[in-house]
């Protein structure tokens, strides 16, 4: 019976948590369309959350690019269907390594970023001051992290799997011994309507997914700087696996609707 | 002015205010006392509409906040002035663009428009502009976030009303006297409000017209100086025993002075 209750209890929590964040969403996003729109804290949280995430995007799109070249190239061998790299290569990047990796990326670093920072104005009593100044702290602040993640996300996407692919080719020249012409045409081979479509869907949803988890849990935190710290692993937490899961159903629903195109 | 009746407040489910009633008339300065805990500064996130009472009316001008769309709050609070405890000030923004924080927000004035009033402001709140106008907040010592808050809520909507939480904690003696008499210098010298959330015996005795002690969530008294140290209520007394001694000598410079 107690265990009954405990899961009750989570339960409840669950679904009250679920509904809160449901309706912060949507004011946050009811919120793009208002004045006064706070153009220059946009611009920083674009030069903040854009070019400060380059590096890492950069690093992880390259080693990850070479560690799926040098797996899948050792066994393509063993078939004799090295000159399919390419192909293998584009599809995996572009529709699922590209997007997750970039969107993991940038809830490590900028959703734990965003949740310390609001949940520590809040502690602090700034978000307070600013509603009592008559500012929406929604807009003055969540809006520019947001607009930023919808901009910047798919942006390093596009540079992530870029990167992943020059970083595929260089196993591809220097030990699978491939061509850069077969490699270079198996790629653009891939380059469909149908993967690019999905190469941009997903960092555009992810974008909304890490925006309303990391401000959520920011203006949500209670508890001091013990609560901010809980507050920024949940958001990290939270926004990885909703992110991973999110990414299946995209897959799954995409591969049925325009399978042709793939 | 402002009048709270039958105030019930709670977070989820635990009880925090049950059935307050007071009043601050134009011009008066009420000092709001109690035991940490006791849901002091509630009362000021309450009438600051930041809060929303779960029964009672929160009357400003006859107007109820508790009812009020959040629109319509926005230009109640142009008319209250909040010093936050610990000032709140924004540790992002300079001294000047703290103080002139309202300003740039909402109006057109130029920067340097809003740095001159900014620099009267700091004047006034007994600060050398010169010295700090450019830092942040976290270079500051805690008087002078007090003092640069007052200045903020002061510069920002030019309030009819001013509500303090807690604005001497944790400063020295010193420091506490200045943010003191700013506040008895803006009470004589604009007229304005003053509702002051303070557990510091000394200082609520040299601010208030008027003593309001929470207990527990209850109002347990309302009235003046003498009224409350000649008061019966156990739970007053128990609140006052820990400060007997500096209550004894304080009021008595009071009543002499």
């Amino acid at each position: 019976m107690p265990l009954l209750r405990v899961f009750n209890r989570w339960l409840k929590n669950f679904a009250s948590e679920t509904q809160e964040l449901f309706f912060f969403s949507l004011k946050m996003i009811l919120a793009l369309f208002r004045r006064p729109f706070y153009i220059p804290e946009t611009m920083e949280q674009l030069y903040i959350l854009g070019f400060g995430s380059l590096y890492l995007v950069v690093l992880t799109g390259i080693f990850a690019g070479q560690g799926f070249a040098l797996a899948f190239s050792t066994e393509l061998a063993d078939f004799g269907a090295k000159n399919y790299l390419g192909r293998i290569i584009a599809i995996s990047i572009i529709r699922e390594l590209g997007p997750v990796l970039t969107a993991l990326m940038i809830a490590a670093r900028v959703a734990s970023g965003i949740t310390a920072e609001i949940g520590a104005m809040k502690t602090s009593n700034q978000i307070d001051a600013m509603i009592a100044f008559g500012i929406d702290p929604i807009r003055k602040v969540a809006v520019p992290r947001f607009i930023a993640l919808i901009l910047m996300v798919p942006a390093l996407t596009i540079i992530c799997d870029f990167i992943s692919l020059l970083g595929a080719w260089i196993i591809a020249i220097f030990i699978s011994h491939i061509t850069s012409t077969v490699y270079w045409s198996a790629v653009f081979e891939r380059l469909v309507f149908g993967n690019l479509f999905v190469g941009i869907l997903k960092p555009i949803v992810f974008s909304f997914i890490i925006a309303f988890v990391a401000c959520y849990k920011g203006f949500s935190s209670e508890g001091g700087t013990k609560g901010v710290g809980r507050a920024t692993t949940e958001s990290v937490v939270l926004s990885s696996i909703t992110i991973l899961v999110v990414n299946f159903f995209i897959t799954k629903v995409v591969f049925s609707l325009i399978k042709g195109y793939l | 002015m402002i009048e709270l009746k039958n105030v019930h407040f709670s977070y989820g489910e635990k009880p925090v205010l049950q059935n307050i009633t007071f009043s601050v008339s134009s011009s008066e300065s009420v000092v709001i006392m109690g035991p940490s805990g006791s849901g002091k500064s509630t009362i000021l996130r309450l009438i600051l509409g930041l809060e929303c009472p779960q029964h009672g009316e929160i009357l400003f001008d006859d107007e109820n906040i508790a009812t009020m769309k959040e629109k319509h709050k926005r230009e109640i609070r142009k008319a209250i002035g909040m010093v936050f405890q610990d000032g709140a000030l924004f540790d992002s923004l300079s001294v000047w663009e703290n103080v002139g924080y309202y300003l740039l927000e909402h109006t057109r004035l130029s920067d340097e428009e809003i740095g001159r009033k900014a620099v009267e402001m700091l004047g006034f709140v007994g600060l050398n502009a010169d010295e700090i106008i450019d830092k942040l907040p976290e270079h500051l010592s805690g008087g002078m976030q007090r003092r640069v808050a007052i200045g903020r809520a002061l510069l920002s909507t030019n309030p009819r009303v001013m509500l303090y939480d807690e604005p001497t904690t944790g400063l020295d003696p010193q420091s506490a006297e200045n943010v003191c008499n700013l506040i008895r210098k803006l009470q004589s010298e604009k007229s304005i409000s003053t509702i002051v959330v303070t557990h510091q015996i000394a200082d609520a005795i040299g601010l208030a017209d008027r003593f309001v002690v929470i207990y527990a969530g209850e109002l347990v008294f309302d009235g003046n100086l003498e009224q409350l140290r000649d008061s019966d209520d156990q739970r007053v007394r128990d609140f006052l025993a820990p400060f007997k001694s500096s209550f004894g000598e304080v009021a008595e410079k009071k009543f002499v002075g």
